[in-house]
């Protein structure tokens, strides 16, 4: 390599760093100007200290883990499915799990509310449970798309046809197959599809709002439309917590036993 | 009654029959190869028997049972893949006892079968490896003990040795044949090598086109092909054009020079052209023999332990090896030579 493309390498990578990091450096310079003349973290103890941040933020964090296991029982036995016996039906499949790119939030959650109000045929929005069930069965269509594709790469760097026949022959049903032989083997990819799935939930806004559920999303909105400094804390940490789960997400598939399939 | 019955097996994959109309019976404890070039439905016919495909027509029944209801994992069979198919995710103890769990084998069971099985495959001291960790021929030998544990009635081999390089692929499948003599398991092996299926079957299946062409044992098979495929795909074979001179007397000319066959000529008239065949091993210079033939030298190899000349005999190309030592005298091209061979080795060939 050339000393020339060596520095353009560099700039480009330094231009795309300072891309990215210097909205966030002034974001957490702002957060710490709560208190006039000097830097404090009041904002944050106010943001910590707010019995709301805690309730959505739990609240969120529990919609994201059961959102996520939802993803997982419908994603992995249909790709799995979509790869061993309908080869043909994969770009229909595609095309439906990206259809949330395409189809806006506002206009899903519309279609439920209209479906699903307490005057249909299964009214769960009347109730609290059937309301927060609705909000994770959105939240897995927005993150279908993610989870989808994946579990589909995972699942490419495995025989998936050879692994299940072999389990056939061994006595193995259907769900003893994806239990101990598919899902072991794509928990890689099932796991970044979870990061995306977490994330995507964590920051929310619309469908949590109009479902009028008391995630983070809508409370941020409320803090940054009512507070000065306390929305930029709540970015920083925001931030934080993304990025511990995706730290955390390296760390286990990491030490995880399942080593990478090779060929 | 034959152990595991095919009974008029066929296969069809849209408008293309793959399998056509196949029959056989194989006793228990036999080992019987399907010998045949890629293609030819030899894969397929073992893929029913696994439960893997449905038959279009006909019938599989292993000791008495038909199997047609039966799904895959009801069948009991054990099966060892091309591509190894262990499960990457687990270790060799677990790769090994993913059968016997799936059946709900008590633990301490479990163990001491895996042992076993380990032990078999002389592979004890690699238990903790996952598979990644580990060669090809070992993968393929904890793929044998994986597919052995749960005691099946019935060993499938898909190639199994086709992956693995040539000196491992000769030991494994020595070792393969110990075990299944050891065990008295009935075994199907699947193969596009005829030197494997000749060296380890009790009986081989030649497949051609969907068809079983010769079912034999490895000696009838090679020595009385039944049809010019089954004399063509195994082993190396010259084919002679020759003319039927007289045949109450059995007697034909290859390119003017006449011999006498053992075979009759049956159904045959002064004239008709016939198709000879003759093994390499079959023919010497000036060796032992009751015929000879002349032919031209084109060229002459040094294989090691044998010499293999090629001379053309009234146009056509013949080899035949001779063993080689010390003080042996390599034939020159362009010297004519006189090739001998006992009538008994010559082979008419049917279609």
């Amino acid at each position: 390599m050339s000393v020339w493309t060596r520095i353009v390498g560099w700039a480009v990578l330094i231009f795309g760093l300072l891309y990215f990091f210097v909205p966030l450096g002034g974001l957490f310079e702002f957060s710490l100007k709560a208190r006039r003349g000097v830097y404090s973290f009041d904002a944050y103890r106010e943001v910590f200290a707010d019995p709301q941040f805690q309730a959505t933020f739990s609240y969120s964090v529990v919609m994201a883990l059961v959102t996520i296991v939802i993803g997982i029982l419908i994603v992995v036995p249909t790709a799995f499915w979509v790869r061993l016996k309908m080869p043909w039906a994969r770009p229909y499949v595609e095309f439906v799990t990206l259809l949330p790119l395409v189809i806006p939030a506002i206009v899903v959650v519309f279609g439920y509310i209209r479906l699903y109000n307490t005057a249909s045929w299964l009214p769960l929005t009347g109730s609290i449970f059937g309301t927060n069930a609705l909000l994770a069965f959105g939240y897995t269509i927005l993150a279908l798309p993610y989870m989808y594709r994946a579990v589909d790469t995972g699942l490419r760097t495995i025989d998936v046809a050879t692994l299940t026949e072999a389990a056939q022959i061994l006595g193995a049903g259907w769900f003893t197959i994806l239990r101990r032989v598919i899902l072991p083997n794509v928990v890689p990819a099932v796991l970044s599809g979870a990061f995306l799935t977490f994330a995507i939930v964590i920051g929310e806004f619309t469908l949590a709002a109009l479902l009028d559920r008391p995630a983070f999303g809508p409370y941020l909105q409320r803090i940054g439309a009512n507070k000065a400094y306390e929305p930029f804390a709540l970015s920083v940490i925001a931030f934080a917590i993304t990025w511990a789960c995706l730290a955390l997400i390296q760390f286990v598939s990491r030490f995880s036993k399942a080593a990478p399939a090779r060929h | 009654m034959s152990f595991l019955v095919l009974d008029n097996l066929q296969k069809s994959f849209g408008p293309v029959q793959v399998v056509k109309n196949f029959n056989m019976s194989i006793e228990k404890g036999e080992f019987v190869s399907f010998l045949g070039p890629s293609g030819c439905g030899k894969t397929t016919v073992l893929r029913m028997i696994a439960g893997f495909e449905a038959p279009s027509g006909g019938t599989i029944s292993i000791d008495g049972r038909d199997q047609s209801r039966l799904k895959t994992n009801q069948r009991n069979i054990g099966m060892v893949f091309q591509a190894y198919a262990l499960f990457p995710n687990m270790n060799v103890f677990d790769n090994v006892a993913f059968g016997l769990k799936v059946a709900g084998t008590p633990r301490a069971q479990i163990e001491a079968r895996v042992k076993e099985m380990l032990a078999l495959i002389r592979l004890e001291h690699l238990a903790d490896r996952y598979p990644y960790q580990m060669s090809g021929g070992q993968q393929q030998r904890v793929a044998l003990a994986r597919a052995l544990a749960p005691k099946p009635q019935l060993l499938l081999l898909d190639e199994p040795l086709s992956a693995l390089d040539a000196k491992i692929r000769v030991s494994l499948r020595e070792e393969i044949r110990q075990i299944q003599r050891q065990l008295g398991i009935t075994t199907v092996f699947v193969t596009h090598d005829q030197e494997e299926a000749l060296s380890i079957s009790d009986r081989i299946v030649v497949m051609n086109a969907g068809r079983a062409d010769q079912i034999g044992t490895p000696s009838q098979i090679y020595n009385r092909p039944a049809t010019r495929f089954v004399a063509s795909f195994v082993g190396t074979l010259n084919m002679l054009d020759a003319t039927v001179v007289d045949p109450a007397q059995q007697t034909v000319q290859v390119g003017g020079q006449v011999i006498t066959l053992k075979e009759r000529l049956d159904g045959k008239s002064a004239g008709d052209p016939i198709v000879l065949a003759l093994r390499p091993e079959a023919g010497s210079l000036g060796g032992p023999g009751d015929s000879t033939l002349k032919g031209d030298v084109l060229s002459s190899s040094f294989l090691g332990s044998v010499v293999r000349t090629k001379i053309s005999v009234a146009g056509s190309p013949v080899s035949f090896d001779t063993f080689n030592a010390p003080d042996l005298a390599m034939p020159k091209p362009g010297q004519t030579v006189d090739l001998r061979f006992s009538s008994g080795d010559l082979l008419v060939v049917r279609d």
